[in-house]
């Protein structure tokens, strides 16, 4: 084995790569080379570090240095002064990575990692994906191996399922159920075929955790569904996987591919009679084939479509034979429990929600991006503390969990600690791991539209209540946000809301009108400032809003006018101009041509 | 698209692979689909019949599941497809804005082609860079952090390479 003196990480998950990462790479190759260095330094390709705002991500060892932003353009200085020379090239390193005295902190001292606990992402951003050797010299396979010679027989498959049981794992996809009973029920069914599979179809808006854990450590996913494999009687697994994922089926494919070669995956795995195979199968685009029953139709090869449980997978599942289905972020955390124990799982999290959760945060907060945190961490910590806050000094309306099946939490509930029964109390959920932050400038009634109007799209028509209810949902709201709302839309919102999720058949239908209702019950006044003043609070529903020229700013340069298409914008060169609003069509034309920032829409 | 120079009888013949690889497999149907998708760019009529003569599957099965999924398109893309993110952390910083413009200067709606067979506008969802949100898609190349102004002058570089 070569020994290398610095290693440079470069960050290759989706969100890098797209900001260049791959000519970054190629460019220290380059310039290593050029110095003589290719002896003493080497590039490790990784996955995701989780600070995505700030990518493309290099971070240089020994020192730990932290450079943030990186251009093609920055590391022939990165490799002439650091790696050559020893000096930290501090004015490209990340902000927060220096103290007041200039020194550069550790990167678990750094504020967006301290709070972090880091189990399922453990090796992302660490080893390098495509090299299974990385992941054994991490531990990798070891829960595998121990599973097959210290758990034998029966007996010892029971201990495995039992320890999951005790660890109060629960199920990462959004759901919540106790993994290991999971584990158990499929166990429990006589059959000489089973199968594995695993729930890669990461559908929320917003939500990129599985990706980064398949991107960045595909191994421990094939590990744990081998362990499964084995506890419950299976030869096959398949992963059903996003193909808008191209990163992660391609890792995906080289750590198959690896751990066959190593005897991991196929016959005879570590010698022993126990046979486990893997393969894949690529989602095309269904939001609903994350729903398992629909998930497990689409790997059959036809439609993805839901059907009625019981009898639910554990009992008949893929091609009819008992199916155990767990999402990715729940794989992720198996092979650690097997080798710390139930108890140093439990130990982390609240009384029902154990261990850590990946969120994805996004949308108005300073630091976007892929977190892990104990259960129980509230949301101000995850939000202000961990995310940084949010950007251009705006206020902070609400977080939005859980996708299109959640909801929308008010800054009442920002204390409250992150776990699967108390986002469900407050009218959210858990889901799988989406945090979107408002500002003040966002609209509830436009964002709760926005979220059914992606279920009516994604809706795969197959039930009543979620095909025709959720669009006549959606047509309510488009009725509100256009102006037209009337008192008793809210109510029959409220209805329709209520019918839909008792009746609908899958998950996705059931809820559906979660966006709405916590929308409704946190900004209520939000919708009625749309249906008796015709406004709209956060200035976005455009058939509400009224443009309107500061006579302050104005110059009077003429620009906006003699760009206006409906001659609604009058005034003399010099003064002020005036907009009428019963000419005006509100297409925004003068906004944009303006240069001194003077018209604003109300 | 990097099979447009190829003729439909030169495509069927790379698709045959596909077929022949899946043909047995239990659900072998999707990766055949998902193959023609690939090589020949769409799922049109003649390609549902061709898939259907070579697996015994019927037209109406396959059809179905062609227009199921949002990956299946039953006419051939432009040579650019524009995939404007409208996941809910891009919305949130503006893309229904940016998608707009998008409209305008292309003069299309969502989901259709420009009649120079040059773009075709869709809406994604989330394809994953959150950090870089609003962001779009033009084939493989990813943009980010944009605002409506940015929008002309990205899809003039495609123009004039043609």
């Amino acid at each position: 084995m070569e020994f290398y003196r610095s290693q440079v990480l470069v960050c290759t998950g989706t969100g890098c790569t797209s900001s260049g990462s791959k000519d970054i790479i190629a460019e220290f190759e380059a310039r290593i080379k050029e110095n003589g260095l290719e002896n003493e330094v080497k590039v490790v390709h990784t996955g995701c570090f989780g600070l995505c705002e700030t990518g493309p991500v290099v971070i240089v060892y020994p020192e730990g240095a932290f450079y943030s932003h990186i251009k093609v353009t920055d590391v022939a200085r990165i490799v002439s002064e650091h790696l050559l020379k020893g000096r930290i090239v501090r004015d490209l390193l990340y902000t927060h990575s220096v103290d007041e005295d200039d020194r550069i902190r550790s990167l678990d001292d750094v504020s967006f990692y301290k709070k972090q606990k880091r189990i399922a992402l453990r090796n992302c951003g660490v080893i390098n994906p495509e090299a299974i050797d990385e992941y054994i010299a991490f531990d990798g396979y070891k829960a595998l191996e121990k599973c097959l010679f210290e758990y034998t027989g029966d007996e010892g498959r029971d201990a495995i399922i039992d320890t999951i049981i005790k660890s109060g794992l629960r199920g990462r996809g959004g759901g919540g159920f106790p993994t290991g009973l999971k584990w158990k029920f499929a166990k429990a069914p006589k059959s000489d075929i089973k199968y594995v599979c695993c729930n890669a179809d990461e559908g929320d808006p917003g939500a990129f955790m599985d990706r980064s854990v398949l991107e960045g450590d595909p191994h421990a996913v094939l590990e744990a569904m081998a362990i499964a494999g084995y506890c419950i009687g299976a030869q096959q697994g398949y992963i059903y996987v996003r193909a808008e994922y191209p990163i992660a089926v391609h890792r995906l494919r080289i750590a198959i591919n690896q751990a066959r070669e190593y005897g991991l995956l196929g016959n005879n795995i570590f010698g022993t009679d126990f046979s486990f195979d893997i393969d894949l199968r690529l989602g095309s685009g269904a939001f609903v084939c994350g729903e398992e029953t629909a998930l497990l139709a689409s790997i059959e090869g036809g439609r993805g479509e839901p059907r009625p449980r019981p009898p639910f997978p554990a009992v008949k599942g893929l091609f009819g034979k008992p199916t155990l289905l767990n999402n990715v972020e729940t794989y992720a955390n198996i092979c650690q429990i097997i080798l710390n124990g139930a108890d140093w799982f439990a130990s982390m999290g609240t009384e029902k929600s154990k261990g850590t959760k990946v969120f994805a945060l996004g949308g108005k907060i300073v630091n976007t991006g892929l977190v892990e945190i104990p259960m129980g961490t509230t949301l101000r910590e995850v939000i202000f503390d961990i995310g940084g806050g949010i950007p251009n000094g705006r206020k902070f309306k609400a977080a939005q969990t859980g996708g299109p099946s959640g909801g929308c939490i008010p800054a009442s509930h920002l204390d409250t600690p992150i776990d699967y029964d108390n986002l469900t109390a407050i009218g959210s959920m858990m889901g799988s791991g989406g945090m979107i932050v408002m500002d003040e400038d966002n609209c509830m009634v436009n964002i709760a539209k926005f979220f059914l109007e992606f279920t009516v799209d994604e809706s795969c028509g197959k039930c009543p209540p979620c095909r025709i209810g959720t669009r006549r949902m959606l047509e309510i709201l488009e009725k509100i946000t256009s102006g037209n709302g009337e008192p008793e839309d809210l109510d029959k919102l409220e209805k329709l809301a209520t019918n839909i999720k008792a009746s609908a058949l899958c998950g996705l239908g059931q809820t559906a009108p979660n966006p709405v209702l916590s929308t409704l019950r946190y900004f209520r006044d939000e919708y009625e400032a749309h249906i008796y003043e015709h406004r709209c609070p956060a200035g976005v529903c455009k058939a509400l809003l009224n443009y309107h020229i500061d006579p302050e700013k104005c110059k009077g340069c003429s620009l906006c006018a003699r760009n206006c298409p409906v001659g609604a914008i009058t005034g003399e060169i010099k003064k002020p101009y005036v907009i009428d609003n019963a000419k005006c069509i509100k297409c925004g034309a003068c906004i944009e041509k303006c240069k001194f920032g003077a018209i604003e829409r109300k | 698209m990097a099979n447009e120079n190829k003729t439909r009888s030169e495509l069927f013949k790379e698709l045959d692979k596909v077929i022949e690889q899946w043909k047995d497999e239990p659900g072998g149907l999707l990766p055949i689909m998902q193959g023609a998708q690939d090589i020949i760019g769409c799922v049109d009529e003649e390609v549902q019949q061709y898939i259907s003569n070579a697996t015994g599957v019927p037209v109406s099965t396959i059809y179905g599941i062609a227009t199921f999924y949002s990956l299946f398109t039953l006419e051939a893309n432009g040579k650019y497809t524009i995939g404007m993110c409208l996941g809910t952390a891009c919305y949130v910083r503006g893309s229904q804005l940016v998608f707009e413009e998008l409209m305008k200067q292309l003069d299309v709606e969502a989901g259709k082609t420009t009649p120079d067979g040059l773009f075709t506008l869709t809406a994604t969802r989330c394809i994953g860079c959150c950090g870089l949100a609003p962001a779009m898609m033009i084939n493989d190349d990813v943009y980010g952090r944009l605002v409506p102004s940015d929008v002309k002058g990205i899809l003039d570089k495609y123009r004039q390479m043609n």
